[in-house]
């Protein structure tokens, strides 16, 4: 295997880890401040999508999609916060579970209403197609080049947002004390509506950047959103910085078993047994990655409880 | 988790309570309505009777560890899937002539219902057995996404890998043979299923009410008090945990033979949610909350996919209306209210 | 003098910086009640958790009627004989008292991967359970979920518990808590004859109580022990009166 590719692959491995990073970050901040788990997060990410492809297509200004797809997202996470999530605070898992998983099947079912069933695609802008020459001599994709800088300048960002602005004080508050928070006279209901569309926000720009690269469709986001589990139990639940280990962790993990495995079960077997092997082991590589985590670290690598 | 939200198993008295008197109702139902459909020569409607029964045996393997154990475990499609493959496989084998291994003695599969059951109920405890190991080493929320993940793994395995078939699924040509019975005989595959409906159902309740199922129901609701009582809510739960998963691969074998047809959709993390939503729409921790909710289900999802192409959006803000506000499902409505 | 049957020597637990338990050593001997008392933030619950088994302490150890308890869970403790009840009342809610206090005696028979005979006809638990109910004072109550019971009655029921589990001692960390005068006493009685059945390590605010009961009393100051004697010889202590009696008279 040739040096370039593995390299262009762990570029790869970066990319993808960064957007489970967006994905995954709403939703250990959404469960370390307000006790909540969402699975509708992966509809927030599929309505960025679908934002972004509608207003694209509609403007002919991928720019103009995009900053649809985080207004569209935080605004549909606003509404359902509101309408359903607050209700949710005080139950137990098994009801936010469920009240979730509902809300992904009018989520789905009403995209589907929409759009129909067939998945759309996005053109990536003019000023950002084609590749570029990285020093070595890679060609990579400048599409994909530009969202790993996004997606640094978003967790940077994140990190700056959390670690040194009076929001960020209320946020880490909240996460060590629910009640304390209140008794510092911050408006709570306000505070949970903010850090829901904050995290929803992330999801549609997560899922308008990935819908790019892939396809925008129905669907496309309870794959991710399992991955972001994963991310968030290894990584630790209400930790940004173990949410972005765990997102590069997996996101490495899934690109370089795919790429690896099967040339390596090639070493000791036929080509074709090997690469089915390899095929099906890469596939569960990250949950044996998250295994090994559990045996190790129960409460995740940077987790608060052990 | 908050284990006092999750209405516990009905306490047993000495004169039939009034959730017995709803139970032989909702059995007798599934049987009224399968016998009609016989009568009536509704071949379509007795296949839906039977998809009742064999959803509700899955369900009520996932009742065990939620409704009594108080795990809300979002990975019971591995198990369900663990059990539609292994059918599936042994069959494949069997009717291809190609055996399954040669050594350490000769293994031609087998399209014996009896036989497939036992391997799917091992399989199922087995795969179980790991996944509950390390799932049951964190609690709550952690808990439901590990589940989640494993079930979402076995998922992509299963569509991995090339041999059985991969993402296209795998049919089986005839379905498999129970003795005694002919099972391509609609009416005899739905009275077998209904038996082992009921069987299951009195299983479960003999573990719930043995020194096991205490424990079990201790452990949903104050692990640390089972604790200062001298018992290991660990071992409990894995326990359970292992039988559940050996019931509903169950009827994952039992479903794969419905269909004649296995696919990774078994698997999916949907039809994961699909029986947690089974038992919260029947009336969680209630014995036959498994087969009102698959019932209610499957009615649904008849009488509402006829309306509208989109009949899950409706029934989506259905369950979100039972989630919020009727926390006791058909069994708690029919009873009169919740209890505690 | 008897043999004790608890011993703790040494014990030392920290939490960060903050020393929890300092080098903690007492003794619980047959038939006593040794009051354990101490201001707020004293280290009492940390204290019992770590008797229990719930925590691990840094070193130290305990043992129990001469064995040593290290690496046993509290589980394993409870089965050897430690009955302990709670500071915030811990019981199963929605099962009934009787239901409760079989599972206690359940734990105490070592038999639980039982899956055939229902539990509640079991005659052996029926009989230890009934009696223990009887002796904790809830006769007439066994059909009453545990939600559902007034709170003097909910402590009485963590009592039945711990008589069930055939109980070489009592751990109990402020059974008295929450409860008017009336019930104090009544509870107060109750411990007073279950000492000849298994001796108490009682963790108690209500002071009158622990100086009426005890046979020997502790005192536990920022994780250390700066006293213990007979009631008497408490109440008369200088350094008990300066850091502790003093504040409250």
């Amino acid at each position: 295997m040739s040096m370039i590719l593995l390299i262009e692959q762990l570029l790869n491995g970066i990319q993808s880890g960064l957007m489970l990073f967006l994905m995954a970050a709403g939703l250990t901040l959404v469960f370390g401040v307000m006790g909540l788990i969402n699975l509708a997060h992966g509809s927030l990410y599929m309505v960025g999508a679908f934002a972004c492809a509608g207003v694209a297509a509609a403007t002919g200004s991928f720019w103009l999609g995009l900053a649809a797809s985080i207004a569209a997202a935080a605004a549909a996470g606003a509404i359902v916060e509101v309408a359903v999530i607050r209700r949710l605070y005080a139950r137990d898992h098994l009801d936010q579970v469920l009240a979730t998983f509902a809300l992904i099947l009018i989520f789905s079912e009403g995209t589907r209403w929409l759009y129909g069933s067939f998945p759309l695609y996005l053109n990536v802008p003019a000023a950002l197609s084609g590749s570029v020459t990285l020093p070595g001599g890679i060609q990579y994709s400048l599409f994909r080049l530009a969202i790993i800088g996004a997606g640094l300048a978003v967790a940077v960002g994140l990190f700056l947002l959390i670690g040194k602005t009076r929001i960020g004080v209320q946020v880490r508050a909240g996460e060590a004390d629910r009640e304390m928070i209140a008794g510092l006279g911050v408006d709570i209901g306000r505070l949970y509506t903010l850090v829901f569309a904050l995290g929803a926000a992330l999801a549609g720009l997560a899922g308008a950047l990935v819908g790019t690269i892939q396809s925008v469709q129905v669907g496309m986001g309870e794959p991710v959103l399992i991955l972001a589990f994963v991310v968030i139990v290894i990584g630790g639940i209400g930790s940004i910085k173990g949410a972005l280990i765990g997102a590069l962790l997996v996101g490495l993990t899934d690109t370089m078993g795919r790429v690896l495995l099967p040339p390596l079960f090639s070493l000791f077997m036929e080509t074709s047994a090997a690469t089915s092997i390899g095929a099906a082991l890469a596939s569960m590589a990250i949950y044996i990655l998250m295994a090994l985590v559990l045996v190790v670290r129960p409460g995740g690598l940077f987790g608060a409880r052990a | 988790m908050s284990a006092a939200e999750i209405p516990a198993p009905r306490a047993r008295r000495a004169a039939p309570s009034r959730e017995t008197l709803v139970n032989a109702g909702l059995g007798l139902a599934l049987l009224v309505f399968g016998l009609g459909a016989w009568l009536l020569d509704e071949p379509f409607l007795i296949t839906l009777a039977t998809k009742v029964a064999i959803l509700a045996i899955a369900g009520a393997g996932l009742n065990l560890v939620l409704g009594y154990g108080g795990l809300v475990s979002f990975g019971h499609a591995a198990y369900f899937g663990i059990g539609g493959y292994t059918s599936g496989i042994l069959a494949h084998h069997a009717l291809n002539y190609t055996p399954m291994f040669e050594w350490p003695f000769l293994f031609e599969g087998s399209t014996s219902m009896p036989l497939i059951w036992l391997f799917a109920m091992v399989l199922g405890g087995l795969a179980a057995l790991a996944i509950g190991a390390l799932s049951l080493r964190t609690t709550g929320v952690y808990f439901i996404m590990i589940t989640l993940a494993f079930g979402q793994m076995i998922f992509y395995f299963a569509i991995s890998w090339p041999a059985y078939g991969g993402e296209d699924g795998l049919p089986i040509y005839v379905r498999n043979g129970f003795p005694g019975l002919n099972t391509l005989d609609p009416i005899q595959f739905f009275a077998l299923a209904v038996a082992v409906l009921f069987a299951v159902l009195g299983l479960i309740s003999m573990l719930a009410h043995s020194r096991f199922g205490l424990a079990l129901q201790a452990a949903r609701q104050n692990r640390q008090r089972l604790m200062a009582v001298g018992i290991r809510p660990g071992g409990v739960l894995l326990v359970a945990f292992v039988i559940s998963g050996a019931i509903t691969a169950l009827a994952g074998a039992l479903y794969a033979d419905l269909n004649r047809f296995v696919s990774p959709s078994m698997l999916s993390w949907h039809l994961s949610g699909e029986l947690l939503v089974f038992l919260i729409l029947g009336g969680t921790g209630r014995l036959f909350a498994p087969l009102a909710g698959a019932g209610l289900y499957i009615t649904l999802e008849h009488v509402l996919g006829g309306v509208s192409d989109y009949w899950q959006f409706y029934f989506g803000l259905l369950l979100l209306g039972v989630v919020l506000f009727a926390r006791g499902g058909v069994i708690g409505f029919l009873t009169g209210g919740r209890h505690g | 003098m008897a043999e004790p049957i608890l011993e703790i020597t040494g014990l030392r637990k920290s939490f960060g910086a903050l020393k929890a338990t300092d080098d903690v050593s007492l003794d619980l001997r047959p038939g006593e009640i040794h009051g354990l008392i101490g201001p707020n933030g004293a280290g009492k619950s940390t204290l019992i958790k770590q008797i229990a088994g719930e925590i691990t302490p840094d070193a130290g150890e305990v043992r129990l009627r001469g064995r040593s308890l290290s690496g046993i869970d509290a589980a394993g403790r409870a089965r050897l004989g430690m009955a302990r009840s709670f500071q915030v009342s811990s019981v199963a809610p929605e099962f009934t008292v009787l239901q409760n206090v079989v599972l206690s005696a359940q734990g105490a028979s070592g038999a639980t991967f039982r899956f055939f005979r229902p539990v509640m006809r079991d005659a052996g638990l029926l009989a230890t359970a009934h009696d223990c109910i009887t002796r904790a004072g809830l006769s007439g109550r066994e059909t009453v979920p545990a939600a559902e019971l007034a709170h003097g009655e909910r402590r009485k029921l963590e009592i039945a518990m711990a008589l069930a589990l055939k109980p070489a001692l009592f751990l109990l960390d402020e059974p008295m808590a929450g409860m008017g005068t009336e019930g104090a006493r009544a509870l107060g009685d109750l411990l007073d004859g279950l000492r000849h059945r298994a001796p108490i390590l009682l963790v108690e605010h209500d002071m009158d109580a622990v100086f009426r009961l005890s046979d020997r009393v502790s005192v536990l100051v920022y994780g250390r022990i700066i006293a213990t004697g007979s009631p008497e010889e408490i109440r008369a202590d200088a350094e008990v009166q300066r850091v502790y009696l003093g504040e409250e008279a």
